[in-house]
């Protein structure tokens, strides 16, 4: 295939993609509008208030960015991961496999609709964010290349996750016990300043903090990390998953016997 | 002459140590309408399979026009369209987007993605059909869709997995039909199928696969010309209560009171009716009891099974 060739296939799964999602909005856009809008009723004006300052800013506005960054990152996530399993389960990832779409190009095209996903949930809930407080930009090109960089991140782990995957409860497995607490604990709803030595030491192990104070910094210019750290762990992790992704797909494991 | 397809010493071992293939040899002549029967588990979908680059081969050679899968997969890919025995396509979306996002995966643009598409869909009955969710299509509307999305970015040879399953007679003709046309505009036409009528009726090269070894390997004529024996079903103006007993033919009555001669090959039907008109019967109608091609199988298969048994006692 020419140039162009690639870039149609390449638009083509993100047009599937972005179709499949705002096919079924009610299950992918609505619900993280609603739950992100209960956050902010209940931990940022009802307990916030009582909270006062975090970081030297409002509990609303400490809580903004890490919670755009969790919509963005399990958005992201999910998108890819049903996608492609659906697609497996249902053999119409066979389309896929005898057409002469190279590897990297079908593993580009998920990524971007994850994050096609992603980012649309981060730009709702942005919007739903400023009903509720003031938001101002600290680091414009921060907030933009953490946000793109993370949400590539977790799509690529959708990824891998949806090709290891043999039946439905495979998919759910890392989003509840794996993700969802890293991204609790990854500071979203607060500083880590506020730990112990201890566990502050056993928070920096955890990836996902890297990727919320760094988009943190980019909206507040307030982080528990160095931001350019975050960004070059988000680097390195895309490079691995990049890598795992496309090794799989070459064997082929769980899509070719 | 130039091969749509060449296999040469394919195996396949999976994972779980079965042997579906054991160095098969296969060439496809451009422009033919070619069948590969066999039982099930014969390993017919594995070779196909394998051609389409849905399963791993373990070793050997295959090229699609001169396109080494190894070499030149996607060079490959583009001469191929493939109908797969299930259906494998996503039940929720539209009927027109599933064919025009497969012509985007074969680097073909929107629009005239989309003029191949209106094309298939106007050819296979299904352009009424268009902004129809998948699943609401009929099993034989499916089984269209699945043809004209294989052929939206018209490959050089077609693959067919058992095209016409589950898919009632009219339709199934119609499909024949089809077919036909486009056999008969070059393209290259692979299919297998179990039912033998529609290889004999439409194939001119026939391989007969079976535990993953190719048993036999030759045009259909030659193929038929092994008959030695064919049956006929007789339907009399009066009913009869036995089988009569006819000098030079073997027969009896069916369950249906029909009666069934085996005429061998090269004894002329006249005289049989000559046999019937001495006992006084009158006979209203005739048929073939079944298709010559089905009978041949049926006696392949058997002869090998009895052969790899022999091999067994050997062996053990």
């Amino acid at each position: 295939m020419n140039l162009q060739g690639l870039w149609v296939a390449f638009t083509t799964i993100i047009v599937r993609e972005v179709r499949r999602f705002t096919r079924i909005w009610p299950q992918t856009l609505l619900p993280p509008a609603v739950t992100m809008t209960l956050y902010f009723i209940i931990f940022g004006n009802l307990i916030g208030s009582r909270i006062g300052e975090m970081g030297g800013y409002d509990y609303m506005q400490f809580i903004v960015p890490g919670l755009i960054m969790m919509s963005v990152i399990t958005n992201s996530y999910s998108n890819v991961v049903s996608s492609f399993f659906s697609m497996k389960f249902q053999r119409s990832i066979e389309e896929l496999l005898v057409s002469p779409v190279p590897n990297w190009i079908i593993l580009a095209g998920y990524v971007a609709g994850g994050m096609a996903r992603g980012l649309s949930i981060g730009l709702i809930v942005t919007v739903v964010s400023l009903a509720f407080t003031h938001l101002s930009i600290h680091n414009l090109p921060m907030v933009v290349i953490t946000v793109f960089l993370t949400s590539a991140l977790f799509s690529l782990g959708g990824f891998i996750n949806a090709m290891l995957a043999t039946k439905f409860d495979d998919i759910s497995i890392v989003p509840t016990f794996v993700l969802t607490p890293l991204t609790y604990l990854g500071g979203v709803f607060y500083s880590i300043q506020l730990l112990p030595d201890f566990w502050q030491g056993v928070s920096m192990a955890n990836p996902i903090l890297y990727m919320v104070n760094g988009f943190r910094y980019g909206i507040l210019g307030v982080s528990d990390v160095n931001p350019f750290v975050s960004l070059g762990m988000i680097l390195v992790f895309i490079t691995i998953l990049t890598a795992i992704s496309l090794r799989m797909l070459a064997r082929g494991k769980g899509i070719r016997h | 002459m130039t091969h749509a397809l060449e296999i040469e010493g394919l195996t396949k071992t999976y994972s779980d140590g079965f042997r579906a293939l054991r160095g098969i040899n296969l060439n496809v002549r451009e422009g033919d309408f070619f069948a590969l029967l066999g039982p099930n588990g014969a390993g017919k979908s594995t070779t196909l399979g394998i051609v389409c680059s849905l399963v791993n081969k373990s070793d050997g050679r295959v090229s699609v026009f001169g396109h080494d899968i190894d070499t030149d997969l996607a060079g490959a890919k583009l001469n191929l369209g493939v109908v797969p025995q299930e259906f494998n396509f996503n039940q929720f979306e539209k009927v027109l987007d599933i064919v025009t996002t497969q012509a985007g995966y074969y680097g073909i643009s929107l629009k005239k993605a989309r003029q191949s598409a209106e094309k298939y869909l106007k050819k296979l009955g299904l352009w009424e059909k268009r902004d129809s969710p998948a699943r609401m299509l009929s099993g034989g509307m499916k089984r269209r869709l699945m043809i004209a999305r294989a052929l939206v970015h018209e490959p050089r040879l077609l693959i067919l997995d058992e095209p016409t399953a589950g898919v009632d007679i009219e339709l199934r003709r119609s499909m024949w039909d089809f077919l036909e046309e486009m056999n008969r505009q070059g393209t290259t036409i692979i299919l297998t199928t179990h039912y033998l009528e529609e290889a004999e009726a439409m194939c001119r090269n026939i391989a007969i696969i079976d535990h993953g070894e190719i048993i036999r390997h030759t045009s259909k004529r030659d193929l038929l010309k092994q008959l030695s024996v064919e049956t006929f079903l007789l339907d009399t103006e009066e009913p009869l209560e036995s089988a009569p007993s006819l000098d030079g033919f073997n027969c009896k009555l069916d369950s249906e009171g029909s009666l069934e001669v085996e005429v061998s090959k090269g004894t002329g039907l006249n005289s049989l009716f000559m046999e019937l008109e001495k006992q006084g019967i009158k006979v209203v109608s005739m048929r073939t009891k079944a298709n010559r091609l089905e009978e041949l199988f049926v006696r392949m298969v058997e002869d090998n099974a009895q052969d790899a048994g022999k091999v067994g006692e050997v062996m053990a």
